[in-house]
């Protein structure tokens, strides 16, 4: 066990850092934002929607991430080339990466599990509050983004910060499908050094580290955010 | 050559080898759940009540294994056993053997399912009034005893939502298994797509048999806590 060969890497594991924390900020982000309308649906339906979104999120959580991953990548990834206005478009050159398919799996995986919370979150705001606000004479969508989502945003707020760790912990396993983050920058390390342990002990500590990190953000993020 | 096809039972169909996958899967899953269990158990008690360094390392262990991702540990838990194995019997002068399989992938989901379980069943285990527990101890119950007829059955309706998701946990983490090379469902159904380069079929036949399994324990674990919230006043 030679730590010091890992100082020969520092570029690779920047760089598998780098592309760990664009995939989690990035599906974190997107994912979020498609949760709200699958959060909304469910509570104020119509019906059908209301049927869809809940089938998503109940299909999302319960299939493994990996076989969600495959399916966008072995599945799609091989039906995109048979298309040929795809092969020909702009967006080929990222449809070819494995990296579009893992931050498309990771965003609607968290749509899926933030979605299922969202529905919680927009339930559980008063009734009172909302009727106030129609009375008011807001529109539905002013109620929406005036009082119903910063509330329900508010609920979701102390959860937020351990789904976000979730999300990370599930960032490895893009290395499956070649996406060079930060376990596939050990995997890397592992197959020139042929030494199993200082690549993957290393990072092990910087995902304990990030975890910390969020923790400490999220903490952060809830003390700056009224209570009343 | 249609689904069909594809998915019949008999060669070159794949239905036979996806069957089996699905029955190594909730194998390695059953085994692994009820090992990290027997870990959490032991873990909470532990924590609840051992010594200062017994805490500390139950902390470490916990901490650790809860902030490092599920795949890293499996193949850092995987090497190191298999490794650390056959160096043990290198030692004493015997020659390397493959390790099972089977064992190697419940060993490791095992001890991280086991993080989980410790923290699922401590909690639990607090939640339970401190009056009954000192009611069982006034009557002169043996520890054991009083684990049997009060602590169990006190804690249980705490422990099933939290054991509930550890099991659907349990089922889908087993997928990563198929990394250290493990036939179980994903590893056979990655082995099916690759050979027949029908990946969406078989991918999306995986993903319903998971589903499958995920809704069927659903099912089961609500008549679990419904049985065991059974005499306990309705809340809301």
């Amino acid at each position: 066990m030679d730590f010091t060969v890992l100082i020969d890497f520092l570029p690779l594991i920047l760089k598998g850092l780098w592309y760990t924390i664009v995939l989690l900020i990035l599906s974190c982000i997107f994912g979020f934002i498609l949760a709200i309308p699958i959060g909304l649906v469910q509570v104020t339906g119509p019906k059908p929607l209301a049927w869809l979104a809940g089938a998503f999120c109940t299909v999302i959580r319960g299939t493994p991430l990996l076989i969600q991953l495959y399916i966008l990548y072995y599945g799609l990834g091989s039906l995109f080339p048979q298309i040929p206005w795809i092969r020909h478009s702009f967006m080929w050159p990222v449809l070819r990466e494995g990296f579009f398919y893992a931050a498309l799996a990771f965003t609607l995986s968290f749509a899926g599990y933030e979605g299922a919370v969202m529905k919680g979150a927009f339930a559980s705001v008063p009734k009172g509050e909302l009727e106030a606000a129609r009375a008011f004479g807001m529109s539905p969508f002013t109620v929406l983004r005036r009082i119903w989502l910063p509330r329900a945003f508010r609920i979701v707020l102390p959860t937020l910060g351990g789904e976000t760790i979730l999300q990370l912990k599930a960032t490895p396993i893009a290395a499956l499908v070649t996406v060079v983050e930060l376990y596939g920058a050990a995997g890397q390390i592992f197959r020139s050094t042929l030494d199993f342990f200082p690549p993957m002990l290393m990072v092990a500590v910087i995902y304990f580290a990030l975890t910390f990190l969020i923790t400490r953000l999220f903490n952060f993020v809830e003390r700056q955010v009224p209570q009343r | 050559m249609g689904w069909t096809d594809l998915l019949a039972w008999n060669p070159p169909g794949w239905g036979s080898p996806i069957f089996r996958g699905v029955i190594t899967t909730l194998q390695i899953s059953f085994c692994a759940y009820a090992l990290g269990l027997l870990i959490g158990l032991l873990g909470a008690r532990g924590k609840l009540s051992g010594g200062k360094l017994t805490k500390r390392l139950l902390e470490g262990y916990t901490t650790i294994v809860r902030s490092v991702p599920e795949l890293l540990l499996i193949v850092i838990l995987f090497y190191t056993g298999t490794q650390g194995f056959n160096s043990l019997l290198a030692a004493f002068g015997l020659g390397p053997v493959r390790i099972n399989g089977f064992v190697a992938a419940v060993a490791v989901l095992g001890v991280v399912q086991g993080a989980y379980s410790t923290e699922v069943l401590r909690g639990a285990i607090k939640a339970i009034p401190v009056g009954q527990i000192e009611a069982a101890r006034a009557y002169g119950m043996s520890p054991f005893l009083m684990f049997r007829r009060i602590t169990l059955p006190a804690m249980l309706p705490y422990a099933i939502p939290g054991l509930s998701n550890l099991w659907l946990t349990a089922t889908k983490g087993s997928a990563l298994i198929s990394v250290v090379g493990y036939v179980e469902l994903t590893k056979i159904t990655q082995q099916a797509a690759g050979g027949t380069k029908w990946y969406f079929t078989f991918y999306t036949t995986a993903a319903v048999l998971y589903l499958v399994i995920s809704l069927i324990s659903l099912q089961g674990f609500g008549m679990l806590d419904r049985y065991v919230r059974r005499g306990q006043p309705k809340v809301g």
